[in-house]
């Protein structure tokens, strides 16, 4: 048997003893060793199993005796077997760990194939040079060659605990029965298949307030979008035609709201619109143009409109911003020759302007159809998502689906159904972002 | 009759820009005004005050934490941008310059985490945070922001960087520079825009931030100004109106500032995300 068979075949049963003993790589054998003492270590200083190989009782049951990793994959499989605050397996906490576990088994299996490996290409490497290589040699070697991973892995474990567990975590809430009326401690939650998305489609109530609330959050995302961005183009033209002077006055004055946080603002105009006390309605009484309160923020149509409007203060002047940009960045050789040739200002703005600002800008605005889609500031911050609509589950007539998640998870408690809604959000902006930044060019250098 | 005809469209573009910028600055000259108002509540709050007080932002300082809120908020953004800023330039320039498997995969998986807002799988932050004791912690706070910062942050700077040239680097091997070194001496100083940009946008996004302080922080002297300054109107509308006002009037004003004197930096930023080869 050669010295790499030989070295990955030690090491596959004792970790680093291949590289310890037929390679002679001392130190680095013993990393790969201490990693599965520690392995098997946490397992049994967690566990009982001592305990139970010595006799010390019969029935091995992995809810009471089970160390760190098997109590974690049993937690995720079953999520708890016995209800109860005080002795009882609290299930989405047994879920959590069960995630944990996953992830760090998952971390420990790739050290142990890399040990594999390695064990076989240290072998491989004295068979090929007939000589020894140091671990000191062989982490030079690796820091040079492995050195993008070895600077990345911080962020990825960063990553993997702080984003991607959690998402695990609300995309498995979604096959639970994880609600009010079931809630740990005192009950266990179940897995429950794809019922969850059934209630979806077939309660009437869940279907109606889904099928409501998803369309106003379409209505809302292209007339919040559409109209801060037509309207910035259209102050972007105004500031840039040559009629105009004062332009630095005006254009400070125009990107004011950009400028200010939109959490102020909204809620400033919450106060502004006021059914009650609201200077607006006071003004518009005193002037006489009306004779009875208007309720901006309580009717629901006119809550709707109001919500889209008062986007359009806070968004347009970035658009204005940023198609100014592009404005001062078109070739004037162009207009020059469209003048040559007879053509009109509406020509000029219908065939080169507007060509120009929409190729520039259209990824931008794409990017803000996702955003406003999930714009929860917009609509939570200025009505809360009222008024409140009896014929809907938990929603108001202004929510959007994602301040209904809002709603579901930290008002009443109804986390499966809020995670049912997180995916299918997830699918529909994940879906046009992706077509969206395929076309970028950071994409393509990939 | 032509000169005339331009007289009559510089009238109605003038017209309209006064009245788009009458719109635009009322509602914040009375948020300014109604916080030098002396009487407190909603309905009085005109946009002249009869009487002029400081006396709100006394009450702000005496009644309430703001200061304590301020002081935490500061805190919080001040780390999250040098936490921030260091993680997100280093990867993506590990991911610029650098080619190794799995680099693709990688870079995927960062843009669909992207898209996935960080408020939804706020229970399980809310479970980790509790597990790990973290809870009532701001600082703590900066975890989650930088790495929700990262996805989309690291495709931005990496698109960026791609744009800086590699040959200067080259030279600076040869010269006999480490990696790191050519980084901090060639590459990051030809990249100050982006890192600037992304700086300022994480230093302001702990100021306006509300769900997640809001669920991770629930005493009173621990919370952030947006979780504050809610409560502070959710509290009491109607009656405590002037002193909110001025609560709003020293948070916008400082961010208000960032954002004009970085104004150049956070236009090209977001055009950057979005660069149409």
């Amino acid at each position: 048997m050669n010295r790499a068979k030989k070295s990955l075949f030690l090491s596959i049963f004792i970790w680093g003893s291949g590289q310890f003993f037929v390679c002679k790589q001392r130190v680095k054998g013993l990393m790969f060793f201490a990693i599965q003492c520690l392995f098997i270590g946490i397992e049994l200083a967690t566990g009982y199993w001592m305990e139970y190989f010595m006799g010390m009782f019969n029935q091995f049951e992995v809810r009471l005796h089970g160390g760190f990793f098997t109590k974690g994959v049993w937690g995720l499989l079953t999520l708890g077997e016995v209800p109860g605050a005080k002795t009882g397996d609290h299930s989405m906490l047994l879920m959590i760990s069960g995630i944990i576990t996953m992830i760090i088994l998952g971390i420990i299996t790739m050290i142990y194939i890399w040990n594999i490996k390695d064990a076989h290409q240290s072998g491989k490497y004295i068979e090929d040079n007939k000589e020894y290589l140091s671990t000191k040699k062989y982490f030079k070697k690796l820091y040079s060659q492995k050195f993008p991973y070895i600077v990345i892995s911080p962020v990825v474990v960063l990553i993997l605990f702080v984003s991607i567990m959690p998402m695990i975590f609300s995309v498995l809430t979604a096959f639970t029965n994880y609600t009010r009326g079931n809630l740990p401690p005192a009950h266990l939650v179940d897995w429950v298949g794809l019922s969850n998305f059934g209630k979806l489609f077939k309660v009437p109530i869940w279907s109606k307030t889904f099928f409501s609330v998803l369309s106003w959050t379409l209505v809302w995302t292209v007339c919040s979008t559409l109209s801060c961005f037509f309207f910035g183009m259209l102050q972007a033209l105004i500031l840039n035609s040559d009629h105009i002077k004062f332009k630095k006055v005006f254009r400070t004055i125009q990107i004011l709201p950009w400028v200010m946080p939109n959490l102020v603002c909204l809620l400033v105009f919450r106060n502004i619109l006021n059914g009650q006390f609201g200077p607006l309605n006071q003004f518009l009484l005193d002037a006489g143009i009306i004779s009875q309160r208007i309720g901006f923020l309580s009717d629901p149509n006119i809550a709707k409109i109001t919500v889209i409007v008062v986007n359009l203060w806070l968004g347009f002047g970035s658009s204005m911003l940023m198609i100014s940009g592009v404005l001062s960045n078109l070739d004037p050789s162009l207009y020059e020759a469209a003048r040559t040739d007879g053509a009109t200002k509406f020509q000029e703005f219908r065939f080169i302007t507007f060509p120009m600002i929409m190729r520039v800008t259209m990824p931008l605005l794409v990017m803000s159809f996702a955003h406003n889609f999930n714009n929860f500031g917009a609509v939570f911050f200025l009505t809360k998502g009222g008024p409140a609509n009896p014929k809907y589950q938990i929603a108001g007539d202004t929510d959007i689906l994602i301040s209904w998640i809002y709603k579901l998870t930290l008002d009443n408690s109804m986390f499966s159904m809020a995670a049912v809604m997180s995916i299918l959000i997830f699918v529909v902006v994940g879906t046009i972002a992706f077509f969206n930044f395929r076309n970028t060019s950071a994409f393509k250098e990939v | 009759m032509a000169k005339f005809k331009k007289h009559f469209i510089s009238f109605l573009l003038y017209l309209e820009l006064i009245i788009v910028c009458l719109i635009v600055i009322i509602p914040i000259i009375w948020i300014v005004t109604s916080s030098f108002n002396n009487s407190s509540g909603l309905a009085s709050a005109t946009l002249i005050p009869e009487k002029w007080t400081l006396n709100n932002y006394v009450k702000l300082f005496q009644g309430t934490n703001y200061g304590l809120w301020f002081k935490n908020t500061l805190m919080i953004a001040v780390t999250n941008a040098l936490v921030s800023v260091t993680v997100i330039v280093i990867t993506a320039w590990v991911l610029s310059r650098f080619n190794f498997r799995g680099k693709k995969t990688g870079l995927m998986t960062l843009l669909l985490l992207s898209m996935f807002p960080s408020f939804l799988s706020m229970t399980a932050i809310y479970v980790l945070f509790l597990t790990f004791g973290l809870l009532n912690k701001p600082i703590a706070l900066v975890i989650i922001y930088s790495a929700g910062a990262i996805p989309y942050n690291v495709w931005l700077v990496k698109g960026y960087l791609d744009g800086v040239s590699k040959s200067l680097d080259e030279a600076a091997y040869i010269d006999g520079c480490t990696r790191f070194k050519a980084f901090f001496r060639v590459t990051l100083p030809l990249s100050m825009p982006i890192v600037t940009y992304v700086i300022v946008t994480q230093f302001m996004a702990p100021w306006m931030d509300y769900i997640l302080p809001n669920l991770l922080l629930s005493k009173d002297s621990n919370r952030t100004l947006a979780v504050g300054l809610v409560a502070l109107i959710n509290e009491a509308e109607s009656t405590q109106f002037t002193t909110f006002a001025a609560g709003a009037v020293l948070i916008a004003l400082p961010i208000s500032v960032l954002f004009i004197v970085f104004q150049k930096y956070l236009v090209k930023g977001i055009s950057a995300g979005a660069n149409k080869e």
